[in-house]
């Protein structure tokens, strides 16, 4: 029996609760069903890309600080990476171990907030999970702050090492986390994980099928929850990530569930990381001193670490000046959010708010 | 404390008034009281619940404005009152400003009719539970108007799913208080009272046992259908903040959404005192306490519970909520009612006399009864997703790493 | 499927709910709501009295943070690398290099220097004339303390300094020079190796805060005839 409506046009953001920031969705429905999607994005523009056209290489590290702001360490990480490769700079071995741990705590901060904050769009009133993964979190921050000083704007890492070797009570705070941390795991999975209420709302709910995920090259969990084993911690093993033994998790018909499994999981694997790393981490310098306006040679370099939410790349091109000619950044956010609309169509309004939550993107690096 | 003894207070203060006059003047006055006292319940439920849900979510909650924050609801309600009441140009006015009062009503005349000793306030009427589910409906109405009139999509979308989810909870709630009915019936005959069994002051007589303890099937379809009608979590999706904002109260502000607040925190206060009227014995308890303290503390507990739920359980979708209305609850409810009547009828007619001991087993087949009736519904109806998380690797781009 | 999961979910809360761990993420600001132990406890600092004996002396105190009336003041734990506002500055140390002015990403900070016309030591021979920081652009990168040579610029540990008016947030050479300097440890180890804590210790004069003591008059000969 068909019975016919007339479509209404509803527009999701840019002021909504649950858009992650300012981003606009123009959204078709026909009942609650939704026809048509339309993401608008841009009303974050910074120009994060030409403010780096004319900044020292060592300034664009604070620029890198605000483009993923619940992940600063990883993006610190993949810039100055690609500066150390433009312009052949050595690291010392303990800042590379340094460097593994920093962007494993972050990344176990950065999969709380984003499984956090898919629970909250579920609905649970005031965020119960939510609020349990921001106190595990504040634990990570707090010892962000024994290393560097800052919680979010970390600007930890330079080219060449890192700023500060870690304190002794860094150390000790870490191996309160590391006996902690499992347990605290468990608790949220098992809080999460086996509720009917969210396995219905989640289970088979905005399927990324492997072949949209790999032609339309989405990363990260969101990549590997449909069941594609690819990881650049395995793939291209940057630092010191050859010397560590740790799984990549996946799912298995990449639905929203899926996407959150693969981050709790990987919570767990980042766990393993950080053990290994602190059973093995050598002593010795953390930094190869370079000059502050350092000239890289004429040419240019791409590298990209396994971020939070994807391949988190830097593209810099050097005409041998103090600052680089362009620098282009390939933000896992901004790429992962494309299949946007076809996770959506067909489904329903309550889908949208928990499909586009399990995404798990920041507006920052969206619209850089 | 009821009508009778204000009228009779009246009279004795004021001898040689006309008979209308002081059941006019006593009606008023004590409606004042009750209305009173439940206003402030509801705020003090409003400190309660952000308490407490703070507490579970370990965060402190409010506790600045006077002991442990007891006056927050205050502060609010002053802010609210001093904001401007804005009203959307295209608004239906007239129904725009008449929705608050329609949803707040309703909520305050359920307080009439429960007995708080061993009559209501309002004295005793004989159709007690017919005037509640028959009040508790007009929410479905007041949700509609104050969505339609303020011509917002957001809230039209709210109160389109309200009115669907109301409508269908309306009967599972009614089909589990038939079967309380028809217990109390029972009871009631054997003992000879002339109490009518549709009277709250009548279930809460037969009730030698808690009927939910008699009933646990009943007693959960409807704290379940309850718990959707007053549109809290699991089932509050007419409001659901993270999708829509608002949901039906979008437009509305100042003095206005300060009624839709106390309503929606007044809600699991009465849907409380119904349960515990109708299932948990009421004013019964402990014989040395006053039955209106044990009344109280009854309501407190079941709404400590409902706080509870509410910070752990997220929100179903829409879809889902009405087939569990309509292919969960409404078979459940139908097992109920035929099995309590015959299990019933069987240990009736066997010496037509139900002693306590007899009630106790009919409460042990009950609880077996309805542990398979849900172990087979879930089975038949259930969600059949996929119960192991296994992974699945894909055949794109799936490189066997090797580790070193 | 029958709602198993959902009774664990909330036996889980239950146990958040209780669990003296697991309590409060959130820290009390600027002031902490204390009960009576508590209170006491804050009291003995100074007055070294036993809890009853605080008890008997002070019962109205003691009532009111019965009923959460009483707040004391409180602070989050802070590490002493924090990079927070109110930047220290030493003039003695300062030789006008202007290093921090160019590293500064944003070029919030503007120096004028001159000549001082005394050039005898290390670091005298300009005089620095305007040295003003725009804490309204400021980003807290710190990274115009570790580009200073000389040890001379510090990063604050204060984060609470809001005004009403932007020009007010800029800070002038007067204001530098006037203040108590609490320097955060950020980029500074010889700070730390001191367990120098801005927030528990005393200001820090210029001579305390170098990575090196100033070379004495024949070290600085030595030195120079080497060459």
């Amino acid at each position: 029996m068909a019975f016919k409506t007339e479509p209404v046009t509803i527009n999701l953001g840019p002021q909504h609760p649950s858009t992650h920031g300012v981003f606009r969705l123009k959204v078709t429905f026909d009942g609650e069903q939704i026809v048509d999607a339309e993401p608008v994005i841009g009303y974050m523009h910074r120009g994060t890309e030409k403010l780096a056209e004319e900044r020292s290489y060592v300034q664009i590290v604070t620029l890198t600080d605000r483009l993923d702001w619940v992940s600063s360490m990883t993006n610190n990480l993949a810039y100055v990476r690609t500066v150390e490769k433009l312009a052949n700079i050595d690291v010392p071995i303990r800042a590379r171990y340094l460097r593994v741990l920093c962007s494993e705590l972050q990344r176990i901060a950065s999969h709380l907030i984003a499984t956090g904050f898919l629970m909250q769009e579920l609905g649970t009133f005031g965020g119960t999970p939510l609020m349990y993964c921001f106190r595990e979190r504040e634990k990570i921050l707090d010892m962000f702050e024994m290393l560097c000083g800052a919680r979010i704007t970390l600007s930890y890492m330079r080219p060449g090492g890192l700023v500060q070797d870690a304190p002794p009570e860094f150390w000790e705070r870490l191996k309160i986390f590391q006996k902690e941390m499992p347990g605290y795991v468990d608790e949220l999975e098992s809080l999460i994980s086996d509720n009917e209420v969210v396995l219905a709302r989640t289970k088979n709910v905005g399927i990324l099928s492997d072949r949209v995920a790999v032609d339309s090259s989405v990363t990260g969990p969101m990549l590997r929850a449909s069941g594609v084993r690819w990881d650049l911690r395995k793939a291209d093993p940057y630092e010191v990530y050859n010397s560590l033994h740790f799984e990549i998790p996946i799912g298995s018909v990449g639905d929203t569930f899926d996407r959150y499994f693969v981050r709790i999981n990987e919570i767990r694997e980042s766990i393993k990381i950080i053990n290994q790393v602190v059973e093995q981490i050598p002593t010795g310098p953390i930094r190869t001193e370079i000059p502050y306006f350092f000239k890289p040679p004429i040419g240019n370099a791409y590298t990209s670490v396994e971020a939070p939410k994807g391949e988190l790349g830097f593209y810099l091109v050097s005409d041998g000046g103090i600052s680089p000619y362009r620098c282009h950044i390939r933000s896992p956010s901004f790429i992962n959010l494309t299949v946007l609309k076809d996770l959506l169509v067909g489904s329903t309004m309550a889908d949208l708010i928990v499909v586009f939550g399990s995404i798990d993107i920041v507006m920052g690096e969206v619209d850089r | 404390m009821n009508i009778n003894n204000f009228q009779n207070i009246i009279n004795s203060l004021i001898p040689g008034l006309p008979t209308w006059l002081v059941f006019i003047t006593s009606a008023i006055l004590i409606s004042f009281i009750v209305i009173n006292a439940v206003v402030i319940t509801g705020a003090l439920t409003v400190w309660l619940e952000r308490r407490l849900l703070a507490r579970i979510q370990s965060r402190l909650g409010p506790n600045r404005w006077g002991p442990f924050g007891l006056f927050t609801p205050v502060a609010d309600l002053i802010k609210m009152i001093g904001k401007e009441d804005t009203v959307p140009a295209t608004a239906d006015k007239k129904i725009f400003n008449l929705a608050p009062i329609v949803l707040l009503v309703p909520v305050l005349l359920v307080f009439a009719v429960i007995p708080m000793s061993n009559n209501s306030f309002l004295g005793q009427l004989n159709i007690g539970i017919l005037f509640i589910v028959g009040v508790t409906g007009f929410n479905t109405l007041a949700v509609f108007m104050a969505a339609w009139s303020s011509r917002n999509k957001y809230a039209l979308f709210g109160a389109m799913r309200g009115v669907a989810m109301l409508l269908s909870y309306e009967v599972p709630m009614a089909l589990s208080i038939i079967s309380i009915v028809l217990t109390t019936n029972f009871l009631l005959n054997i003992d000879g009272s002339n109490l009518s069994a549709l009277s709250l002051v009548g279930i809460v007589q037969a009730q030698k046992i808690p009927f939910f303890i008699l009933q646990p099937l009943g007693a959960l379809i409807f704290v379940t259908a309850a718990s959707a009608e007053m549109s809290r979590a699991p089932f509050d999706m007419i409001e659901s903040e993270s999708e829509l904002g608002a949901g039906y109260h979008t437009e509305y502000s100042g003095i206005k959404f300060a009624i839709f607040q106390l309503t929606e925190f007044l809600a699991p206060v009465a849907t409380a005192a119904i349960i515990s009227v109708m299932f948990a014995g009421g004013i019964k308890g402990l014989s040395f306490i006053p039955g209106s303290v044990i009344l109280v503390v009854k309501i407190f507990v079941i709404v400590l519970i409902f706080i509870w739920i509410r910070a752990t359980w997220p929100r179903l979708r829409v879809d889902q909520i009405m087939n569990f209305a309509w292919k969960f609850l409404l078979p459940l409810s139908v097992i109920n009612i035929f099995s309590q009547a015959i299990i019933l009828q069987i240990f009736y007619s066997s010496d037509s006399i139900i002693t306590i001991n007899e009630l106790w087993t009919i409460a042990f087949i009950n609880w077996i009864l309805a542990g398979i009736s849900i172990f087979l519904l879930a089975k038949l109806f259930g969600h059949k997703g996929r119960d192991k998380n296994i992974p699945i690797p894909s055949k794109l781009a799936n490189m066997e790493f090797t580790s070193e | 499927m029958f709602g198993f999961g959902l009774i664990k979910g909330l036996l889980i809360t239950f146990k958040n709910l209780i669990l003296p761990s697991r309590l409060f993420t959130v820290h009390q600001y600027p002031d902490r709501k204390v009960g009576p132990i508590e209170l006491a406890r804050y009291h003995q600092d100074w007055q070294n009295t036993s809890f009853i004996q605080f008890v008997i002396n002070n019962p109205i105190k003691t009532i009111k943070s019965l009923i959460g009336l009483i707040s004391i003041q409180d602070r989050y734990p802070q590490h002493s690398r924090f990079r927070g506002q109110e930047f220290g500055w030493y003039e003695n140390r300062c030789t006008g290099c202007a290093s921090c002015a160019k590293y500064c990403p944003l070029g919030i900070i503007k120096i004028e220097t001159s000549r001082s016309g005394v050039d005898l030591d290390e670091g005298q021979k300009y005089k620095v004339d305007v040295f003003d920081i725009d804490m309204g652009r400021c980003m807290f990168c710190g990274l115009c303390v570790e580009a200073c040579p000389y040890d001379a610029l510090f990063m604050g540990s204060g984060f609470e300094e809001s005004k009403y008016f932007r020009q007010e947030l800029n800070i002038d050479i007067n204001n530098l020079k006037n203040n108590d300097t609490k320097p955060s440890n950020w980029f500074r180890p010889q700070l730390e190796s001191k367990n120098y804590d801005p927030r528990r210790n005393g200001a820090l004069e210029w001579d305390q805060v170098g990575r090196h003591q100033k070379p004495t008059d024949t070290d600085q000969a030595n030195k120079w005839s080497k060459r």
